[in-house]
């Protein structure tokens, strides 16, 4: 998978045959409200270790795609095949459990439990602890939990957590905090798709480069492969090696940072919303 | 400046003086006369209404958050008075309305006499003004909470509400003191249902004493028993377990027959408190009906343990009905966890309530009398043999089981079952999305949560011997559930205290049996207000709702600072 992150090499992806199996594959999803269609037809594919942004203006579909690449919700129609498992149907923890991982666009931390155990949390599908060898704390049971507070340390430490945080209640951190949180507890359940919705909304230039940083390491150290949807543009330039522009729910455009820096419609599509509700 | 301090200085005077009258009005000051709080000196009567004005004048003094100011140490007092001042006018004005004005076509006990306990049968004009001035004085002091420092505020405060405590439950202390032979000692220390003067000294100094210590000293000395070695901890946490033991072992004896009663009652609730705790503290599922799983418990136990059960005729002993009973508990869990696995919050609350509501009605029904006996129940269910129904014998059975489910409880709560349900507590779809299968937790919360249910259930049909539906009505429910707000959602020994003052205090205090509802309200309200997080929360919790003694200037500036939005953290 490192030999497609280290991969520079631009241009449109052909189609698939000479390309490795894509980690996430989506064919024809379709995602409707009643008379409201939020996806159509979106063919979408994530190849192993690459970075790729979904960017789109408000309303355009991004975290409705997420949430059935999550399980939250379900496809009206289309196909979602995550490592080769049609993932249609599934409910979201078993989705958690195959190696997607995600964060939230308005942060969703479990507030009034400590910092660790959020990540601890994050690490539920890769514990065995059955309910009644935790309820007679069996020695397994207790290295278990050494082990996993400890790995959640290390995690607390990679996106960078002060120490003194870690038994505070996760609400009370500074907002920076609770997304390097958010990002901590996601990458606990040790995920192969990491999706993060808006990693870097609300904050302040230097804490953006800071996260920018940190996700493409995060790639790089912990063999990942991301998926992000973010409004800032010079994140999404900076980071990604594919981005997929959606518009009304439709896939507008496809390709590498540059390509799509140069697309006529992504630039409509953009401007054109801007003119409007100037 | 003054401007905004006064304004909710007059209101918080104005409304600590209404609990005091509303209580006088329905009767608990009257009743409560024949107690004494301070031998010779007040009743627990008289005291009540003054209690809150106290907490008027402590409140009155408080920073205000909206504008992150807080009053210096003189205005604080000043404050304080002026709210107990006006706390004290209000008791003023209706005692000399209700002297005036005959109202007790509407309001019974809007006696002359009422009156005239309240203002020390001093008459109108002289009572008045005592009642302003102790009002004043007693505003003042509650202030004064505020502006000494932390560690002696808190030993104040906290001596004063123990030897209240302390004074109330005389019938219990007194008892003790008899058993273990120390008669001189109990005659120095009560008179008349409650401490004597000199008893208010030594236990206020005691407890003032102790915890101004701890609170100075206390760190470090959890940092040299933190710093002494594993084994070493380990035998000292033996040690300290084991004197514990011994002492609940022993306690039926020290205490008597009628209390031990008492006790068995408080464990009863520890155990459903235990139970409840799993589904509403940890899980966050709001279960109004949990009575049905105590009902459960007791019928299945009677049925298959008595006689007299009309259905079962082998007839089992306790002990091997036990874990059928828990079985059929599990069942009963699933069964009613399985179809509310959908709904949330207040709705939950909603159905489960109707569960409780259809055990019960079930269990009375003529359709389940040949099974349930109907409304005339099951009688004559053995004791759990070798113990004998007998309050003293009886007692350990549900110390027993206390234990195990302590253990139990506290077990879970430190591991990743614990961890899963508070994550679904906090919100479901993400904990959901983090891997935790929630359809499985919810269902195990209820399933755990109905047997320790239905264990409380066989000990109480076992306890008395005789069981009806009526037994099994929606206050068991309520019960359970306000002692676990009141200990501190979601912490065990929280669960535990709020047993013993919700369970206990009234059976001490049998002069108030007729207000405990009323008096449940009250506490919940004022819970809610001043100490959201219950009376001993987890450490975490207090670190994010306390702002008691607390508030030394830095936490202050950050608590103001969230409440202007800033980003803030509490260290």
């Amino acid at each position: 998978m490192s030999v497609m992150s280290t991969d520079p090499r631009p241009g449109p992806m052909p189609p698939s045959g000479e390309e490795p199996e894509p980690l996430l594959r989506a064919d024809k999803v379709t995602m409707r409200f009643g008379g409201l269609v939020a996806n159509r037809d979106i063919d979408f594919v994530v190849p192993q270790g690459s970075i790729v942004s979904l960017i789109g203006p408000n309303g355009a579909g991004k975290t409705t795609f997420f949430n059935q690449l999550t399980g939250m919700l379900e496809p009206s129609s289309g196909d979602i095949v995550f490592d080769g498992t049609s993932i249609i149907g599934l409910h979201p923890h078993e989705i958690a459990e195959l190696g997607v991982g995600r964060t939230f666009q308005n942060i969703r931390l479990f507030g009034a439990m400590s910092v660790i155990a959020n990540v601890m949390v994050g690490a539920h599908t890769r514990m065995g602890a059955s309910w009644w060898a935790s309820l007679l704390r069996l020695p397994r049971v207790r290295e278990e939990e050494a082990v996993t507070r400890k790995r959640a340390q290390e995690l607390l430490r990679l996106v960078g957590l002060p120490r003194r945080y870690e038994e505070d209640w996760a609400k009370n951190l500074p907002y920076g905090d609770q997304r390097r949180l958010e990002l901590a507890r996601a990458l606990a359940s040790n995920p192969k798709l990491l999706l993060l919705d808006e990693p870097t909304a609300g904050m302040n230039p230097g804490e953006t480069v800071q996260m920018t940083g940190l996700i493409k390491r995060l790639r790089d150290e912990l063999d990942l492969t991301v998926l992000l949807i973010e409004h800032d543009m010079k994140v999404v330039m900076g980071i990604s090696e594919r981005i997929t522009v959606l518009d009304y729910g439709e896939k507008l455009a496809e390709g590498a940072p540059e390509e799509i820096r140069a697309d006529p419609r992504v630039i409509e599509a953009y401007l054109g919303k801007q003119a409007t509700s100037a | 400046m003054g401007g905004p301090f006064l304004r909710r200085a007059i209101t918080t005077g104005l409304l600590g003086g209404i609990p005091g009258v509303h209580l006088s009005l329905v009767g608990m000051v009257t009743a409560l006369q024949t107690r004494e709080l301070i031998s010779g000196v007040v009743t627990i009567g008289t005291a009540i209404p003054f209690i809150f004005i106290i907490i008027a004048g402590w409140y009155a003094a408080g920073p205000d958050r909206a504008l992150g100011i807080k009053p210096s140490a003189i205005q604080a007092l000043g404050l304080g008075a002026l709210a107990g001042a006006l706390g004290g006018a209000v008791l003023a004005a209706m005692c000399l309305f209700i002297t005036a004005v005959d109202v007790r076509w509407i309001l019974v006990n809007a006696t002359p006499a009422l009156a005239e306990t309240l203002q020390f049968d001093q008459g109108p004009v002289v009572g008045s003004v005592l009642q302003v001035a102790i009002g004043a004085a007693l505003g003042a002091a509650g202030a004064s909470l505020r502006v000494m420092p932390a560690s002696v505020g808190r030993a104040v405060a906290v001596g004063g509400v123990v030897t209240l405590i302390v004074s109330v439950m005389e019938p219990f202390v007194g008892a003790v003191l008899r058993n273990l032979g120390l008669k001189d000692l109990q005659d120095v220390l009560y008179e008349g249902g409650g401490l004597t003067i000199v008893g208010w000294i030594v236990v206020y100094g005691l407890v003032a004493g102790g915890t101004y210590l701890w609170s100075t000293r206390g760190d470090r000395v959890r940092a040299r028993a933190d710093a002494l070695p594993p084994d070493r901890r380990r035998v000292a946490k033996i040690v300290v377990y084991g004197l514990l033991i011994a002492v609940l072992l022993l306690l039926p004896q020290i205490v008597g027959q009628r209390l031990s009663e008492v006790l068995g009652t408080i464990g009863l609730y520890i155990l459903l408190g235990l139970g409840l705790n799993i589904v509403v503290g940890f899980a966050g599922l709001l279960d109004l009906g949990y009575v049905a799983f105590f009902a459960v418990g007791a019928y299945a136990t009677a049925i298959l343990t008595s006689p007299a059960s009309p259905a079962f005729s082998p007839e089992l002993s306790f002990w091997t009905a036990l874990p059928i009973v828990i079985i059929v508990a599990a069942l009963v869990g699933l069964f009613i966890g399985a179809p509310v696995l959908r709904l949330r919050g207040d709705y939950l609350a909603i159905v489960t309530l109707g569960f409780g509501e259809i055990a019960r009605e079930v269990f009375k029904s003529q359709w389940a009398a040949p099974v349930t006996g109907g409304a005339q129940g099951i009688l004559s269910i053995p004791p759990p043999t070798p113990f004998e129904r007998d309050p003293q014998s009886i007692y350990y059975p549900i110390l027993f089981f206390c234990i195990l489910a302590a253990i139990a409880a506290t077990s879970l709560a430190a591991s990743r079952v614990g961890r899963a349900w508070n994550a679904m507590r906090e919100d479901e779809s993400v904990a959901e999305a983090t891997g935790v299968n929630t359809t499985f937790y919810k269902l195990l919360a209820f399933a755990l949560g109905a047997t320790f249910g239905c264990v409380a259930g066989a000990l109480f049909a076992t306890k008395i011997g005789v069981i009806y539906a009526d037994s099994f009505s929606i206050l068991v429910s309520i019960n359970a559930l306000a002692l676990i707000i009141l200990g501190g959602m979601g912490n065990i020994p929280g669960v535990i205290v709020g047993a013993l003052v919700l369970v206990g205090l009234p059976e001490f205090l049998r002069e108030f049996s007729e207000y405990r509802l009323l008096v449940y309200g009250i506490v919940l309200v004022v819970m809610m207000i001043l100490r959201p997080e219950g009376l001993l929360p987890s450490r975490s919790r207090r670190a994010e709702l306390h702002e008691h003694f607390d508030d030394d200037e830095e936490m202050y500036a950050e608590e103001a600072g969230e409440e202007t939005g800033r980003p803030v953290v509490t260290a």
